[in-house]
């Protein structure tokens, strides 16, 4: 029993990342259609701001902790903001696959940018909060697992505010509904999806710090595999849809971790996608998502 | 207080509009009358600025928004209800109408448009909090126009009102947009496919003919025109 909470607690701690890293896949496609492939990469400059930021501030405490976070998500909401400005504004009218293809571009220029900027070799992530373990009976809580859980939980119900209580956060998802008539509204969709740039890009920096700090050996390339899952995650959750990829991230960071600690665990990343193809078999537009018929 | 002078609007290599001029006084309801493909549709989508015009000037009170983009046009309060009606069918009734008024920044002229918008269409007080997706053609139709008079318009394009709406409902929402023209002054141009109809509440019309105007004139007298009688009012 404990054994199972363990790895509940731990597998919800990483799903609480992929839940973050996945809300600015969902958000971006929401208003724009398309998938941004870079999102992974802004993910991996959090980590780096985190590490840069990291060395100004005595290691070890709560306030230093979350102004390394503030500053993570704020470079990164101007980085997601430029990245939108430069490479994909210029395509509006362009079809998706340049767009795709431009992301793509856009990511494998952060990648190898960060690699010369960087280096290639891992670093070690400092620890920024303070580090201390709870047991609770058998189960062990970490620092880091509170802070990840406490921080998601708050950046997702800020965000959840921003959405449905917002006036950007209405046209945001007046943009996502129906660009046209936002516009006969008097909304320039411009700034609303240059502001769902950055509010996504923050939270993928928000989740790149939280996943350094539970795995801090950081490198230019450390996007990759967990953009994937988040990007797993948001089609799981029903990609468009923002409590989807909440769920999405928690579901399969959960698997995820039952997996590694079963004897199965050098399957786990093919387990995760196996899962992936199964309930796209049975709800192909996600757990949450509405089915539509994209319109030609 | 709108004129357009010569406008000429192509999708790629084909011309839509060819070249036309009409303007509309202050105050009134003028109509659009014409076939399928005949280009009302873009006639209005190029004065709201959701087309570029090839040619031509189209002058909202006396400042020239050819080249204005779409959401500094709805600034300047013309309003522009869309074929389809285009309300955000998973927003609620009330999201929509505060999407309306997206530019209003007086919360008390935004109630008081919520108040005229309700006394006009008590039927959207009552779907207050449901979703617009799930109201009838003719709720949603009340729904767009609502939510252009949230925006305090001074001049609004309705195009094909009537569409898609129980006949029933038809007449409920052409008394409501003569309404809105006389207590609220608000300026009206109307497209629609229903010529009788159009011309029973406009004062005066352009008929629309492949991207041209063929004819114009005050709507009482076209409504006894023989020629325009055996094409567009059934005889």
């Amino acid at each position: 029993m404990s054994e199972f909470l363990q790895q509940l607690l731990n597998g919800l701690s990483l799903g609480a990342i992929y839940a973050l890293i996945a809300l600015g896949y969902t958000m971006v496609y929401g208003v724009l259609r398309f998938i941004n492939f870079a999102h992974s990469d802004v993910f991996m400059v959090g980590a780096f701001i985190g590490y840069y930021m990291g060395k100004l501030v005595p290691e070890g405490t709560l306030w230093g902790g979350l102004a390394v976070l503030g500053a993570a998500m704020i470079g990164c909401a101007l980085l997601g903001m430029t990245i939108e400005r430069l490479a994909y504004r210029p395509l509006r009218s362009a079809p998706t696959l340049n767009v795709l293809i431009t992301a793509i571009g856009v990511s494998l220029l952060l990648e190898y940018t960060g690699q010369v900027f960087f280096g290639a070799a891992p670093r070690n992530f400092p620890a920024i909060f303070p580090v201390r373990n709870f047991s609770l009976g058998n189960v062990i809580i970490s620092s880091n697992q509170v802070i990840v859980i406490v921080v998601s939980v708050v950046l997702m119900v800020v965000l959840q505010l921003i959405v449905y209580r917002t006036k950007i956060g209405t046209a945001m998802r007046a943009v996502s509904l129906n660009p046209k008539a936002a516009i006969l509204m008097g909304v320039n969709n411009d700034v609303v999806i240059s502001f769902t740039f950055g509010l996504g890009s923050a939270l993928a920096a928000a989740g790149g710090i939280l996943y350094a700090l539970n795995y801090p050996s950081i490198d230019p390339l450390m996007g990759v595999m967990p953009g994937l899952k988040a990007f797993v995650a948001a089609i799981l959750g029903g990609i468009g849809n923002i409590p989807g990829a909440a769920l999405g991230g928690l579901i399969l960071g959960t698997v995820e971790t039952f997996v590694s600690g079963s004897q199965f665990s050098t399957y786990k990343d093919a387990i995760a996608f196996a899962i992936l193809i199964i309930i796209l078999l049975f709800r192909p537009a996600g757990l949450l998502g509405k089915f539509t018929v994209e319109k030609v | 207080m709108l004129t357009v002078t010569d406008l000429s609007v192509s999708y790629g290599a084909i011309s839509a509009l060819g070249g036309i001029s009409f303007s509309i006084p202050q105050g009134s309801i003028v109509t659009l009358i014409g076939g399928n493909g005949a280009g009302k549709t873009t006639t209005l989508r190029t004065i709201s600025g959701l087309l570029r015009a090839k040619t031509g000037k189209i002058e909202f009170l006396g400042e020239d928004i050819t080249k204005l983009p779409a959401h500094k046009i709805v600034a300047r309060g013309l309003s522009h209800v869309p074929e389809g009606r285009m309300i955000f069918s998973n927003l609620t009734v009330d999201e929509n109408l505060a999407m309306g008024a997206y530019l209003l920044h007086d919360k008390e002229l935004l109630a008081k448009n919520r108040e005229y918008v309700f006394s006009v269409f008590p039927r959207l007080n009552e779907r207050i909090k449901q979703m617009a997706g799930t109201l009838s053609g003719g709720e949603q139709q009340m729904l767009a126009i609502g939510r252009a008079l949230m925006g305090s318009p001074k001049f609004l394009m309705l195009d094909e009102p009537s569409l898609g709406i129980a006949p029933r409902l038809i007449s409920t929402i052409f008394e409501k947009i003569v309404e809105i023209n006389r207590n609220h002054g608000i300026t009206i141009l109307l497209v629609e496919q229903n010529a009788n109809l159009a011309l029973e509440v406009s004062s005066s019309a352009y008929v629309l003919e492949t991207g041209r105007i063929v004819m114009q004139g005050e709507s009482k007298q076209l409504r006894t025109d023989p020629q325009l009688k055996a094409t567009y009012l059934g005889g």
